[in-house]
């Protein structure tokens, strides 16, 4: 306890807050890449997969096997993959595309389950009556069933990311400069676990909170009627 | 791309790695139980607790949901060392699983316990059931059947997620035991491949499972995909 | 030769046979009346129609020219040339009343904007919804939401309009807001099939009743034959029934 006292001080260096900082934005930035491009990614993962047709049926389990496989393999299991596939594919991959690739890779198949869901809370007239006005399948989602999924699809999305800057703490393991990184080599420069890790967890609670209140508020509002929200939030054809 | 995999070595290693995917099977299963037992005493604290109490409840769980489990566990390993506590890794993962699930689990229970209506309890006084009757026949099992799903979905959470976190600490759970295969003959790839296969393996066991008896106990329809 | 020539068809939903052979003539400018009992059928007439369903057999000619429904390009076609709107009236929930007439005419005919404005603006007036251009539909009354289906129906400027017990789901004292527009409709020689559980107003605006039960045709005729003095057993038990309410 007297360590810790003692230590405090020189821990809250100014370098060291520099340092804790970057480290956090470096977390908020490869969880925000990484979400957002799974984000887009999951939209056509989810459009291939309700292909209608025969011919189509590969395309669809494609995207179930995608889907099902890497909802089920722990996130650091997908980092080692591909720390371990890139270099096949990409030479002098940096570790932030690494780390960004294995997030993209869990939130395109954990969104797209999101997404599905979305699109299912359509009532199947709207798309119908969109057919018979000889809307087409891409027309049709994109003008009428997605602004209407959105509301549905947004709110929980929001979350899994939030809750994912979290997860991303296992991306340290492979060396990637993030905020558990930055405090496992505090920790190693001999300060006080409690303290590093305290404040680290601290730092955590601080990207993760009001984001997950805003997530909240974010639910609450799209959850209104249409009438009852400002218009055209969402996008309009 | 001319990576020529490997397998052979993997396959010789194929009993330790089974072994690892029943330490996450334990693992998986003592945490959630744990956490489920915590997570029971949290909403009931925060549904009819004193205020101060449920206060608590709140502050445990928006600390422990807000924050990666991955700190939780190096601050119960690296940190409680400091005070002369030394565990081991494989129980800092579990207490700090447990834990950690303990907080979801009252979020998650807590929602099912609010699901129950007035309207039903007042069903059971009509039927003139004592207090007691209206839990056990009428509260208890709609409750079960609200939060069934979540149930179901947060212990493949926990089950993959989770465990496979004690890794990074040196447990022998089935994430661990293939980095310290590796680290010997750099088969990477080989033996992660077949760790994903064993995960999927693992999981979909689950979900079976759990599908099956949701059915068979609540009549719930869980989802397997 | 009739303008719309329906034979045969036979339609299933799964292995339930929903239609079993039914066959129907409509003539330019007609309104043809489609009544029966719940369930026998009269939706799936409209949505074989416009292709919502595909038949199993029998044909179906507009213009003479037969459709083929498994070909997608002559679905689009016949979607070109026929306008359906729903009991439920299904506008676009997330789209403004002007969006919901014009989206169609515009993004997909290749019509002109301006013109398409125009004419929305007009046929919005004249179903009584001038003021409510930019309202959204969770924004209006059943009644008024039935009446812009009617004109974004009627923007596309089919030669068939095929209307869908599109009073059954207001409440009283709207309907006669939306039968005062059909009435318009047939008085200026519009073509229409028109499922409707509104006798009286069968009656008055029908040139002719097709009368279906259990996916088949059982009598068809001008409205006074058919309501007043029917044929069979069961169209006199359905009138009887229907009438006396
Ligand atoms: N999507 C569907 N899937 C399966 N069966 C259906 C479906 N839609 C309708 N049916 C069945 O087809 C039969 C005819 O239905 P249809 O909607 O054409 O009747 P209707 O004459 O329009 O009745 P109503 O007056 O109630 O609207 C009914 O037995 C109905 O149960
Ligand atoms: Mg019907």
């Amino acid at each position: 306890m007297e360590r810790i006292l003692e230590q405090l001080p020189r821990f809250l260096s100014q370098r060291n807050l520099v340092l804790l900082a970057e480290a956090a934005g470096m977390t908020l930035a490869m969880t925000a890449a990484g979400c957002l491009i799974g984000f887009l990614l999951a939209f056509v993962i989810v459009y291939l997969r309700q292909t209608p047709g025969r011919w189509a049926l590969p395309v669809r389990l494609a995207c179930i096997a995608y889907v099902e496989i890497f909802r089920r393999i722990p996130f650091l299991v997908i980092i080692y993959l591909v720390l371990f596939t890139i270099p096949l594919v990409l030479r002098d991959a940096s570790l932030f595309v690494i780390a960004v690739v294995s997030i993209c890779i869990y939130a395109t198949a954990y969104i797209s389950e999101i997404i599905r869901g979305g699109i299912e809370s359509v009532p199947r007239q709207q798309v119908e009556a969109a057919a018979t006005m000889n809307l087409g399948r891409p027309q049709t989602t994109l003008w009428v069933v997605l602004p209407q999924a959105m509301p549905v699809i947004v709110p929980p999305a929001v979350a899994f990311g939030v809750s994912f800057i979290k997860d991303t703490a296992l991306v340290s393991q492979i060396g990637m400069f993030e905020l558990t990184f930055r405090g496992k080599e505090l920790n190693n420069q001999g300060y006080s676990a409690v303290l590093v890790f305290g404040t680290i967890a601290f730092v955590y609670f601080l990207m993760s909170w009001p984001l997950n209140l805003w997530g909240q508020y974010l639910e609450k509002r799209l959850a209104a009627p249409r009438s009852q929200r400002r218009r055209r939030t969402l996008r309009q054809p | 791309m001319n990576y020529t995999f490997q397998f052979g070595v993997v396959w010789r290693d194929l009993g330790a790695l089974m072994d690892g995917a029943l330490v996450t099977f334990q693992l998986g299963l003592l945490a959630f139980w744990g956490g489920a037992l915590i997570g029971l005493a949290g909403a009931a604290l925060k549904t009819f607790g004193p205020r101060p109490v449920r206060a608590l409840v709140d502050t445990y769980v928006v600390f422990l949901t807000n924050t990666p489990a991955l700190i939780q566990i190096y601050f119960l390993y690296f940190g409680l060392a400091e005070f002369r506590i030394r565990w081991s890794g494989e129980f800092c993962l579990l207490l700090g699983l447990t834990l950690n699930a303990g907080a979801y689990l009252t979020m998650i229970m807590r929602a099912g316990f609010l699901s129950v209506r007035r309207a039903e309890m007042e069903a059971g006084e009509v039927l003139g059931m004592t207090r007691l009757q209206q839990i056990s026949y009428i509260i208890a099992p709609h409750i079960a059947r609200t939060i069934y799903p979540a149930l179901a979905n947060f212990f493949i959470v926990i089950l993959v997620m989770g465990t496979s976190i004690g890794a990074v600490i040196g447990v022998d759970e089935l994430t661990g035991t293939a980095i310290t295969l590796a680290t010997v003959n750099y088969r990477w790839l080989e033996y992660f491949t077949v760790v994903a296969g064993l995960y999927i393996v693992l999981t979909l066991i689950a979900s079976v499972g759990l599908a099956l008896f949701g059915r068979w106990a609540f009549r719930v329809k869980a989802r397997v995909f | 030769m009739p303008h719309l020539e329906v034979r045969d068809v036979v339609a299933r939903y799964g292995s339930h046979e929903v239609l079993s052979g039914v066959s129907l003539d409509v003539d330019r400018g007609e309104v043809v009346a489609l009544v029966g009992p719940s369930g026998s059928g009269k939706s799936t007439v409209l949505r074989v129609l416009v292709g919502l369903l595909q038949p199993v057999s029998g044909s179906v000619r507009v213009g003479g020219q037969a459709v083929d429904y498994r070909s997608a390009g002559q679905v689009r076609a016949i979607r070109n040339r026929m306008a359906i709107v729903f009991q439920q009236y299904n506008l676009f929930q997330n789209m403004d009343v002007m969006r919901n007439v014009t989206l169609a005419p515009i993004r997909i005919k290749r019509r002109d904007r301006r013109e398409v404005e125009t004419l929305a603006v007009a046929l919005l007036e004249r179903v009584g919804l001038g003021q409510k251009l930019h309202a959204f539909p969770d924004e209006l009354s059943g009644g008024q939401q039935q009446r812009v289906a009617i004109a974004r129906a009627l923007a596309l400027r089919p030669e068939i309009l095929l209307l869908d017990e599109v009073t059954s789901a207001l409440d009283p004292e709207l309907v006669n807001e939306v039968l005062d527009v059909i009435r318009d409709l047939a008085r200026e020689g519009m073509t229409m099939i028109l499922v409707s559980h509104e006798m009286a107003f069968v009656r008055e605006v029908a040139d002719r009743v097709v009368m279906m039960d259990k996916g088949q045709v059982i009598e068809s005729g001008p409205p006074a034959e058919i309501l007043d003095a029917p044929r069979t057993e069961r169209a006199r038990e359905f009138f009887g029934k229907i009438l006396r309410h």
